[in-house]
């Protein structure tokens, strides 16, 4: 059964720049600054126009980088990132 | 109110309304040279009030009021007038500047570059700027620094320079006492006086300059240098601003430039000497 599905902001709601492998990310709907650590940032790249589930996220970011933990990990990754209100269920 | 006081620090002109004589007096003193608000017109006011009418009389005690008013903001006694004024012209800036991103830090520049630094209360960030001042820097200012949102430029805020115990006797090696405020002691940040900046900081207060390099600096152990990621650079100077939030998007634009453009280092220093001569390493290595 597909799990919820999750749509990140589209790239102009956010301002985002690379410190040193982290990222300082500018929410402008929230007004909030964040620090992300990889996968956070890759995940909201990947949500941005299309929503997908755990699964199917697991699924596009494999196609560019090695996913530890698969749809697991992504659960828990996603329910960090909607918690600080940068994704959302579609 | 009775006694008035106006002055322009850097881009920001202030009035200062007291009940008393005494705190007007003593800043006009300290604030000899400066200019007065530009055009006039003062972006903040602050007044030094009596905390109940009959206390302007009776055993003293100043309250601090203005445009932004810090509901639990203790009162103050009258002896420390001085303090309560500039505290009241710092609550005005932190709570009220919208135009620039207001960093709490110390700068001083050479050359249109200047250098940044910023720490803890006692770290040593107002001594070290105003010891710089003393030795072919311009002084921009010991507790806030404006980036500008639009230019990322620094404009100087120099006002006179609020000194504590060690720094006090460090820079009365250095300067006559025609330029000290007069010693407050058993104030709640301790013993202080200010220092009135050199000339030179005074009538180059509206010259902004580019920032060269940030500085985070210790006192108290042997002289050493640490680079700081830019990502850690970035959480404290958010934690070193009071209008981050408030400046929204153009805080966010103006502080990532400041620090993927710009290199950091914390320092150790056991005494001003030795902070100096690390400055200067850095500034010659980096700027």
């Amino acid at each position: 059964m597909a799990g919820p599905l999750y749509i990140a902001d589209p790239e102009e709601l956010v301002r985002a720049v690379e410190l040193d492998g982290l990222t300082a990310l500018f929410h402008v709907p929230s007004g909030m600054t964040h620090i992300l650590a990889p996968p956070a940032p890759q995940i909201l790249a990947a949500l941005r126009g299309e929503g997908a589930d755990a699964a199917e996220l697991a699924r596009r970011l494999s196609e560019s980088f090695e996913i530890e933990g698969g749809e697991a990990e992504m659960e828990a990754r996603l329910a960090e990132l909607e918690a600080a209100g940068l994704v959302r269920r579609a | 109110m009775r006694h008035e006081f106006a002055v322009q620090v850097g881009p920001v002109g202030f009035r200062v309304g007291s009940e008393w004589r005494a705190p007007v007096a003593s800043l006009q003193r300290l604030y000899e040279g400066y200019p007065p608000p530009e055009g006039g017109v003062a972006d903040f006011s602050v007044r030094l009030e009596a905390e109940r009418p009959w206390r302007r009389w009776m055993k003293p005690s100043v309250a601090i009021r203005g445009d932004y008013v810090l509901p639990d903001a203790a009162p103050l006694a009258l002896a420390h007038g001085l303090l309560a004024a500039e505290m009241g012209m710092n609550l005005q800036m932190a709570l009220g500047q919208k135009r620039y991103l207001l960093l709490h830090a110390s700068a001083a520049e050479r050359d249109g570059k200047c250098v940044l630094m910023t720490g803890a209360s006692g770290s040593g960030k107002s001594t070290l700027a105003a010891m710089l001042g003393e030795h072919g820097w311009r002084f921009m200012g010991d507790e806030f620094a404006l980036l500008d949102p639009e230019t990322w430029l620094l404009h100087p805020f120099p006002r006179a320079i609020s000194l504590k115990n060690r720094g006090i006797h460090a820079m009365e090696e250095l300067v006559g006492p025609d330029r000290f405020g007069p010693w407050l002691k058993g104030t709640p940040k301790g013993t202080l006086r200010h220092l009135r900046p050199r000339q030179d900081a005074i009538a180059r207060m509206g010259e902004p300059a580019r920032p060269a390099l940030i500085l985070f600096p210790t006192y108290g152990a042997d002289t050493a240098v640490r680079p700081v990621g830019a990502a850690e650079v970035f959480v404290r100077l958010t934690q070193a601003s009071t209008n981050y939030v408030t400046l929204g998007e153009r805080g966010f634009g103006a502080l990532s430039h400041l620090v993927t453009e710009v290199p950091a280092r914390a320092i150790d220093y056991p005494d001003g000497k030795a902070a100096m001569e690390a400055v200067e390493a850095l500034w010659a290595e980096l700027s």
